[in-house]
């Protein structure tokens, strides 16, 4: 039975990478000293998935590669074998590797062989070097699963008395049971797996093959007789059957002494069919399957036809969300039925039922759209599970002593939030490794635990999702960064900056304490990336820092980027969205707070503080409605740029959420303007862009 | 550009359109007293003029944005664009809404024009490349031109009419 198997990979790549997933992190929270065994399960699971589904999809390259990692870590599971770091590393190496082959198969490009090959040998290596003669069925094993390009290690002489070599060879007799097709197995494939074994030769028996018209297409009438000419072991070859064994009754016998076996009278009468002997086994396709390829229009098993755009993407959703949305639009439907009903046969006196039901509508409507961003949403820990990792590595590589603590992996962000907060949180990490967190013998000397900590904290606070990157190592140098910021010119010399505009240097772009350069940061996204890649997420990032105490980053971001609680200020006769959480508060101005700096630049003072006007009808050409002096309207007060300035609008309208319409998609970028939003009454009003705005302004 | 390397673009293109016959449908529509075509295939909707939401600094011709069913869609004033005298708006003024498909991303557009007044048929050999205006007039949004019962119907391009960043580089 032909099976359309590409539309089932999208599936197993995502599960594919899952798994390496989990066999990463477990992989590195592997306590040398004292082995958790349910861990080492865990990954062997992994592995074993990983192998099982490459087989069943054809790619033989994966499934050889896992099986070998997969042998190692079924020793290590026994306790036959030492978990040790090198062990580990080549683990860790391999997991990489086969990361790298599944992405190769994902966008149909050729498998780097080479470095397939490279970290394979590494394995068997590691598989070999410290194998004892008592594991003798790990070489054996893996010599037959795995005809890869490699130097393999001739089979241990002393083989488990089942494993009879020098008969070369096994007679299988593989009989399934009528059921076998309804698991989704499909014995082709099989005997593919096998004939990569060595020289295979089938025999099918039909023996029990209904007349035409009584056949069932998913039950398996016909039985095989196998020859396979291989050095393979018995063990082997059972690992192929291992995924129908319930499903069918299969017996093995070396070649040398052929034994028939007993087939189960499981099928109706016999009846004349046409008979099938063919030397391969490919050949047998439709045989196995007659009665559905004369029904139904075959499928083609063609990859590159309907395989998935590779830029697809898709979503894991929990069904509980899914449940509470059915519930949600099964209360919209009623309520939109009673409505139906209270407009029917509309009276006066009905008009508060209407409002009642309008009411409703509204709640369900919120909750609704609520539980529809609820499905967007994918915990932190998406991102911060690769993080371990690099912390791993990196630490290593600069033979620092890291812990990573990761707290609140499960606060949920937007799907959109998740794929962009990667890059930067990476550069972020690297440069508190490099530059936060000392050299073990430097923390020895400034008192501090050897080991260094960087504590990565993701919660949610008031409709934001704040994440944290906390180090406990040398922190900024306030001296040092203000003085090379005068040194290239950024700063003037007689400038008082307060603190924190002094670690907001360390965004500028082209500011880099250039002596901290090394490898693993310093190249790359700069730190004015980083801040531009946040804040066009919506976000901000502070920075505190203590000389010799550690650095903590926060980072704010709106937890949807489709929805924005806005305030609708007007501007003429012009609407706009000013995104609430820019906005620090909104004052009436008095003539009195407002002063002129060189006859055209206006500033008002807040709280002892001089910040910059921008007027929106000035900035924006509005040419409708009256004139304004400053104390006709009302100042805005926002944070953009990291400075606080002063928004002058006609008016405040309200406050609402709005869902961000792309201006892009038909138009183009305007400046000062991120995006477009439809009002209540139908009407388009841009959502103003506050850091784009004061950069406008200062030009 | 220069009227020889108008003229295979534009057969090329109507060639591809229509392959089974020559002949090609053009809505056109008047603008003063100058009538143009578009391909009715690029043609969405035609609709009437209603306010539209204004976007600052932009050429006067970008008339704004207005909620077109939830997306938001570009309003360009073809008089203005082709520096013609104004007209007030008037309940009678109309906006097509063209789409053009470059590669796999569409955009969407309304056009003000003064009316629509009809759909012809346009055999491929009846179009004319057109005329080099020199400097003075810019034509490359014109793809030919054609006559219908002894009117002149300017073709126009749409997808040059619909790329922004054209009209952009052409401002300045």
């Amino acid at each position: 039975m032909s099976i359309d198997m590409s539309q089932f990979h999208q599936v197993f790549f995502e599960e594919c990478f899952e798994g390496l997933e989990a066999m990463e992190s477990g992989l590195l929270s592997l306590d040398i000293g004292d082995i958790d065994s349910e861990v080492i399960n865990t990954i062997f699971r992994a592995a074993h998935s990983i192998k099982g589904g490459s087989g069943t999809f054809g790619f033989t390259v994966v499934a050889e590669y896992t099986h070998i990692m997969e042998t190692l870590l079924d020793e290590m599971r026994d306790g036959r074998r030492q978990v040790t770091k090198p062990a580990v590393d080549v683990l860790l190496g391999s997991v990489d590797c086969l990361r790298e082959m599944l992405t190769s198969i994902q966008n149909e490009e050729e498998v780097n062989m080479a470095s397939a090959a490279k970290h394979q040998a590494a394995l068997e290596m590691e598989l070999h070097g410290t194998a004892g003669g008592s594991h003798a069925p790990a070489p054996a094993h893996h010599e037959a699963a795995a005809p890869t390009p490699v130097a393999v290690a001739a089979p241990e002489p002393e083989e488990e008395e089942d494993e009879i070599e020098e008969e070369q060879g096994w007679k299988i007799s593989f009989c399934p049971y009528l059921s076998l097709l309804r698991t989704g197995n499909d014995p082709v494939r099989l005997f593919r797996e096998i004939s990569e074994l060595g020289e295979l030769t089938s025999h099918a028996t039909i023996e029990d093959v209904v007349p035409f018209a009584e056949l069932d297409p998913e039950e398996c009438n016909i039985t095989w007789e196998l020859k396979l000419v291989t050095d393979a072991t018995e063990a082997a070859i059972k690992e192929i059957f291992s995924w129908v064994e319930d499903d069918c009754a299969i017996e093995f016998a070396p070649l040398a002494k052929p034994k028939k076996a007993k087939k189960p009278k499981a099928a109706a009468a016999p009846a004349p069919a046409p008979v099938a002997e063919a030397p391969k086994v490919e050949e047998h396709a439709p045989v196995a399957a007659p009665a559905p390829a004369a029904k139904k229009p075959p499928v083609e098993a063609d990859a590159s036809k309907n395989a998935a755009p590779k830029a697809s993407s898709s979503i894991r959703v929990d069904t509980d969300k899914i449940d509470t949305l059915i519930n949600m639009v099964g209360e919209v439907v009623i309520t939109q039925s009673m409505l139906g009903l209270v407009g029917e046969n509309f009276t006066m006196d009905k008009v508060g039922l209407l409002k009642r039901g309008l009411a409703q509508l509204e709640r369900h409507t919120r909750d609704l759209q609520q539980s529809v961003m609820n499905i967007r949403m994918l915990p932190i820990s998406f991102v911060f599970s690769r993080f371990p990792r690099l912390v791993h590595d990196i630490s290593t590589k600069l033979d620092k002593k890291i812990t990573l603590k990761l707290v609140g992996e499960n606060t949920e962000v937007d799907k959109a939030v998740v794929e962009l907060i990667n890059d930067p949180l990476v550069h972020l990490i690297r440069n508190s490794l490099d530059h936060g967190i000392e050299m073990p013998a430097d923390r020895i000397a400034a008192g501090k635990p050897e080991m260094g900590t960087i504590e990565l904290k993701a919660y949610h606070r008031g409709g934001h999702i704040v994440i944290e990157i906390v180090d406990d190592g040398r922190g900024l140098d306030k001296n040092k960064l203000l003085s090379k910021a005068i040194e290239k010119g950024l700063v003037e010399e007689t400038a008082i900056l307060s603190e924190k505009q002094i670690f907001e240097l360390i965004f500028m772009p082209g500011f880099s304490t250039a002596e901290q350069l090394t490898d693993i940061s310093g190249r790359g996204v700069g730190m004015d990336v980083v801040r531009r890649n946040i804040q066009s997420l919506g976000g901000n990032i502070d920075i505190i820092s203590e000389l010799g105490k550690g650095t903590t980053i926060a980072i704010h971001l709106p937890l949807t980027l489709a929805i924005l609680d806005g305030q609708s200020v007007a501007v003429g006769d012009e609407t706009y969205i000013v995104p609430l959480v820019s906005i620090i508060e909104s004052i009436n101005i008095t003539e009195k707070m407002l002063n002129k700096v060189a006859g055209k630049g206006e500033t008002f003072k807040l709280r002892n503080e001089y910040l910059p006007i921008i007027r929106m009808r000035e900035i924006f050409n509005v040419k409708s409605g009256a004139a304004t002096k400053p104390n006709e309207g009302v100042i805005v007060v926002v944070e953009g740029q990291g400075a606080l300035c002063g928004f002058l609008v006609d008016e405040l309208l309200g406050q609402q959420q709005v869902v961000i319409k792309s201006l892009e998609a038909n138009y183009r970028r305007v400046e000062g303007v991120s995006g477009a939003t439809i009002l209540g009454d139908g009407s388009v009003a841009l959502i103003l862009d506050v850091p784009g705005l004061v950069r406008l302004s200062v030009r | 550009m220069s009227q020889e390397n108008e003229t295979p673009a534009v057969v090329e293109e109507v060639a591809a359109q229509k392959s089974s016959d020559n002949t090609t449908q053009y809505l056109s529509f008047v603008l003063g007293k100058e009538e143009y075509g578009v391909d009715i295939l690029r043609v969405q909707e035609i609709r009437s003029w209603e306010p539209v939401s204004r976007v600052p600094n932009v050429p006067p011709y970008e008339k704004g944005v207005v909620n077109l069913r939830g997306a938001i869609v570009p309003i360009i004033d073809l008089r203005e664009r082709f520096a013609l005298s104004k007209v007030e708006y008037t309940p009678l003024t109309v906006v097509v809404v063209l789409q053009t498909g470059s590669g796999n991303h569409t955009r969407i557009m309304g056009v003000v024009v003064d009316s629509v007044s009809d759909v012809i048929s346009v055999e491929r050999n009846e179009i004319q490349g057109a005329p080099d205006f020199g400097t003075k007039v810019s034509n490359e949004f014109i793809n030919g031109l054609v006559s219908v019962s002894e009117r002149m119907v300017m073709l126009l391009d749409v997808d040059k009419l619909l790329t922004i960043e054209n009209l952009e580089q052409n401002e300045s």
